[in-house]
């Protein structure tokens, strides 16, 4: 049996524990904000939190977070950083089609956490692992200036 | 009770059918304040009831939620926005109160106005509904005065309606919502006049938000992906490796044997379409196990096994004799034999794949004789027609429920319906060995980049002829490349005398001034790559070539780019218009701020139609020592007509050129005996966050009927950006993508 702390809840699993975390939080937690986008940790769709840090869900079995605080988008507007990211993604009209943001956000999120007054090349650095191919990164790299700028406020 | 309804997360997140499946409901405005729903309940009771529905196009509760139904999917191009903003400029709706939901198929009333079917696609959505959409909204607010007038015993014309509230001269008001039932009893009127356009309140505001711009940063966004009903099982496919290959034989018992898989099913293909395996699981990770662990033997007599260098060597031998004539000016071989200056050129562009973030999923539910689609659905109705036949039912039993779609760039909406059959094929086979459940196909990241329906790769061989002066006298051009639209339903309309008109577009019809032009089509017909429009269609290849080209003999001219682009368009205002535009805030007729030492930087310029909007771009590279190269900026005008939603059209501007830039530095997808060689993004690599350029929109002032924004800024990134290569380094890119060229 895997304990698992998903956005301040406890869940036990008792399924293949080599399955990916990814899948998990979709299909058997019902928090599908997090998305599938490669399988791969190539694109970064799946990004949430574990203990803080961003990991690729995808890549990630459920057994690797066991006893670890798992936060995904659906959680991530109850901490100060995050709602800032998200209230900065909303002012700015950042998405267009949208598949691809939980996982921007979730990155973005744990940068500024980090970093609260992150250059363009702190930016690249951490979010090139986060693919969006509506190409909405001019106004992803504009929002986490603006929610830094709101956090600094 | 046919409804689906979600409960959103701090209510435990969940979908849940009761009954049927009739209505997609998005979770927000409507249900925010109405209390929760425990799964297993109904959901009847937290829809507000609606009052008003005056047209196929706006429902109003007593809640005072205005929903607008959208005949056009939303993909990301901002249509809902946009559709909405014309409907509730008219209404004098406040655009709090306005939510959004996807049409079901009805082609009776959501046909595509140009089109004649319910379609989205061709950069249409805003061109072929803005009228439709705002008399849609002015017959509602009509009857909101009447309904006043009656209720108040004032006369209509003492009646304003002022952000969703409805006020007489006398002081009484009143909400939407508490007209609305008296509202849906006044009679619809058959004529309305439309506002003049200096009093919108919304069309043109450039601080309009758009209307999903909270569910896609709170993870409450429904996609095909995330959709659930009750018992549903996902399917994760197998297929061939080489397109046309079907399946020999299959051993499924380590897939039956792996936990939660409830069922194997083979599927066949078609010319159009896969033939494989599915695995049906409780899961996607357990349904992706099963199939991995398929031992499949695939009959590969059929199967196309040439590679794109065949291919190529193919389609320059065909270049070699004489096309069909798409375009013929003057006389180019008179004018070719005596050149002052004569530039040849061959071109070469690679299939593409969409590769749209979402991969391809549709969800099928059958009952007796129905069908029910749940899907980021682009093409409403060849897709229920092609459903229907596939399973011997009409199409009016076939019901598809229309989600966003994580990205489509123009591949949910495939004429042979071939994702879409595929699922309706694997639930089927399902049925029939007596799972009668609702089936969700998902193709992973490697199905979706290998499962064909790319962007056409394409040679294209030119001569350019100048005279004494530099002026450009003669221009021919052979394009070679697949048909797209040979073998669909669209061929009796988009192919005329043997030429498929996407296959020229952008050059066929250019604009520059060019006495002698001749413009040839060849297309092979024994290639069996699945092909298919890809954000902006021929132009994405064809404005690449054509200003290039041009970039070349203003080049060989010895005369300024842009000048020599702006003297061939005297008799195009509108191209000339964003050239000057985007030239002028380029400060183009500056010089380049120079790089650091040993960098090399340029600039390039590019115009091009597509869809009837005008667009031009400017882009500045800087080139390292080693050849690596970066776009540092990119400047853009564009000429849509009226502007409906000008921040969308400056998002749609970035993103086209973000998507263009993408395939022109890495996009490709390649064949190596007809096996695709690319699977997932190490491979077919997209743009990321570090090579995207600042960009600057720039929009032309305009009282002209709307057009598309959602394609047109893709064809001039490309040639702008070789066009910068070549003014910084001398040297001429003329296959894409550009990859590591520069450092070869």
């Amino acid at each position: 049996m895997i304990q698992l702390t998903i956005n301040g809840k406890s869940h036990s699993y008792d399924g293949d524990a080599s399955m990916p975390l990814l899948w998990y939080l979709r299909d058997v937690a019902d928090l599908t904000g997090t998305k599938y986008g490669c399988g791969m940790a190539l694109c970064g769709a799946c990004t949430v939190h574990l203990d803080g840090q961003p990991i690729r869900s995808c890549v990630t079995p459920v057994a690797a977070a066991a006893g670890k605080k798992i936060t995904t988008i659906e959680a991530v507007g109850a901490d100060k950083v995050g709602h800032a990211v998200q209230t900065s993604w909303q002012k700015l009209d950042v998405v267009q089609c949208g598949y691809c943001q939980s996982g921007q956000i979730m990155s973005a999120t744990a940068l500024l956490k980090s970093n609260r007054k992150p250059s363009d090349a702190d930016i690249d650095a951490a979010m090139s692992g986060n693919v969006c191919r509506c190409a909405t990164y001019v106004r992803i790299r504009a929002a986490i200036h603006d929610a830094a700028q709101s956090l600094s406020a | 009770m046919n409804q689906i309804f979600l409960v959103n997360e701090s209510r435990r997140r969940f979908l849940q059918g009761a009954g049927g499946l009739a209505l997609g409901i998005y979770v927000g405005d409507v249900f925010a304040d109405q209390g929760t729903a425990a799964p297993g309940n109904g959901g009847a009771a937290l829809v507000a009831p609606v009052n008003f529905e005056p047209n196929a196009f706006v429902r109003i509760g007593s809640d005072n939620t205005v929903t607008v139904i959208s005949k056009h999917l939303e993909m990301g191009q901002g249509t809902f926005t946009g559709l909405a903003t014309l409907l509730a400029e008219e209404l004098d709706a406040d655009w709090t109160q306005v939510r959004v939901e996807g049409a079901p198929a009805d082609v009776a009333k959501y046909k595509n106005l140009m089109m004649g079917i319910q379609l989205t696609g061709g950069s249409t959505a805003m061109a072929n509904s803005h009228e439709q959409m705002r008399k849609a909204g002015a017959a509602a607010r009509a009857m909101f005065v009447s309904a006043a007038a009656e209720q108040w015993k004032v006369p209509a014309d003492s009646i304003t309606v002022i952000n969703g509230v409805v006020h007489a001269k006398s002081g009484r008001k009143a909400s939407f919502g508490q007209l609305a039932e008296r509202a849906g009893k006044q009679p619809v009127p058959q004529d309305v006049s439309l506002k003049d356009p200096k009093s919108f309140k919304l069309i043109g505001k450039p601080t309009l938000h758009r209307k999903d711009h909270v569910d896609k940063t709170n993870g409450m966004a429904i996609f095909t992906q995330d959709y659930k009903l009750p018992g549903m099982l996902v399917a994760v496919v197998a297929h061939p490796q080489r397109f046309g290959a079907v399946v020999k034989s299959v051993d499924a018992a380590k897939a039956r044997a792996v936990p939660d898989v409830v069922e194997v099913v083979q599927f066949g293909g078609s010319a159009h379409r896969f033939a494989g395996v599915a695995v049906l699981a409780k899961n996607t990770w357990a349904a992706r196990s099963g199939r991995d662990a398929l031992v499949i033997e695939w009959d590969e007599s059929q199967a196309f096994k040439l590679g794109s260098a065949e291919i190529m060597a193919q389609y320059k031998e065909m270049a070699k004799k004489d096309g069909l004539v798409a375009r013929k000016d003057g006389d180019v071989a008179a004018a070719l034999a005596r050149p002052a200056k004569l530039i040849e050129a061959e071109y070469e562009v690679p299939y593409l794949a969409h590769s749209a973030m979402e991969p391809l999923n549709c969800l099928v539910k059958l009952g007796d004789g129905t069908c029910e689609i749940v899907n980021g659905e682009q093409m409403h109705t060849p897709d229920q027609g092609a459903v229907a036949a596939l399973l011997g039912i009409s199409p009016d039993q076939v019901s598809i429920t229309q989600l966003y779609a994580g990205g489509s760039f123009g591949r949910r909406a495939n004429p042979q319906a071939d994702y879409v059959l595929e699922a309706v094929a694997i639930a089927k086979a399902a049925w029939d060995q007596g799972v009668k459940v609702p089936v969700k196909m998902v193709w992973t990241r490697e199905e979706d980049t290998r499962g064909g329906y790319y962007r056409p790769m394409s040679f294209h061989t030119a001569r350019l002829a100048l005279d004494d002066s530099g002026q450009l006298v003669a221009w021919h051009h052979h394009i070679v490349g697949q048909s797209i639209i040979r073998g669909t339903a669209f061929e009796p309309f988009m192919v005329k005398n043997g030429i498929d008109e996407t296959s020229v577009e952008g050059v066929a019809d250019m604009s520059y001034e060019v006495p002698n032009l001749r413009i040839e089509l060849s297309t092979p017909d024994n290639i069996n790559v699945p092909v298919q429009w890809w954000r902006s269609v021929g132009h994405s290849y064809n404005g690449f070539v054509k200003e290039s080209l041009i970039d070349e003999a203003a080049v060989a001219a010895g005369k300024d780019p842009y000048e020599y682009r702006r003297a061939l368009l005297g008799k195009s205002p509108r191209l000339k218009g964003v050239l000057e535009l985007v030239a002028d805030n380029a400060q183009w007729s500056k010089p380049l701020k120079p790089g650091a030492d040993g960098d090399k930087r340029g600039r390039g310029i590019a115009v091009h139609e597509s869809f009837n909007t005008y667009v031009a771009q400017v882009a500045e590279v800087t080139v390292k020592a080693d050849g690596s190269f970066k776009v540092d900026r990119v400047v853009c005008a564009v000429d849509c007509g009226l502007a409906i939603n000008p921040d969308i059209i400056v998002a749609q501007m970035q993103g086209g050129i973000g998507f263009g830039l993408s395939a022109a530095l890495h996009g490709a997808i390649t064949l190596d005996g007809g096996v695709v060689q690319q699977s997932n993004f190490h491979q077919y690599i997209p743009l990321r966050i570090n090579e995207m350029p600042a960009v600057e929109v720039f929009i032309v002032p305009s009282t002209e009927k709307p057009t598309g924004v959602g394609e047109p800024g893709t064809p001039p990134i490309a040639p702008a950006v070789v066009n910068a290569i070549a003014a910084a380094t001398g040297k001429r890119i003329r296959k894409l993508p550009i990859a590591d060229q520069l450092s070869a």
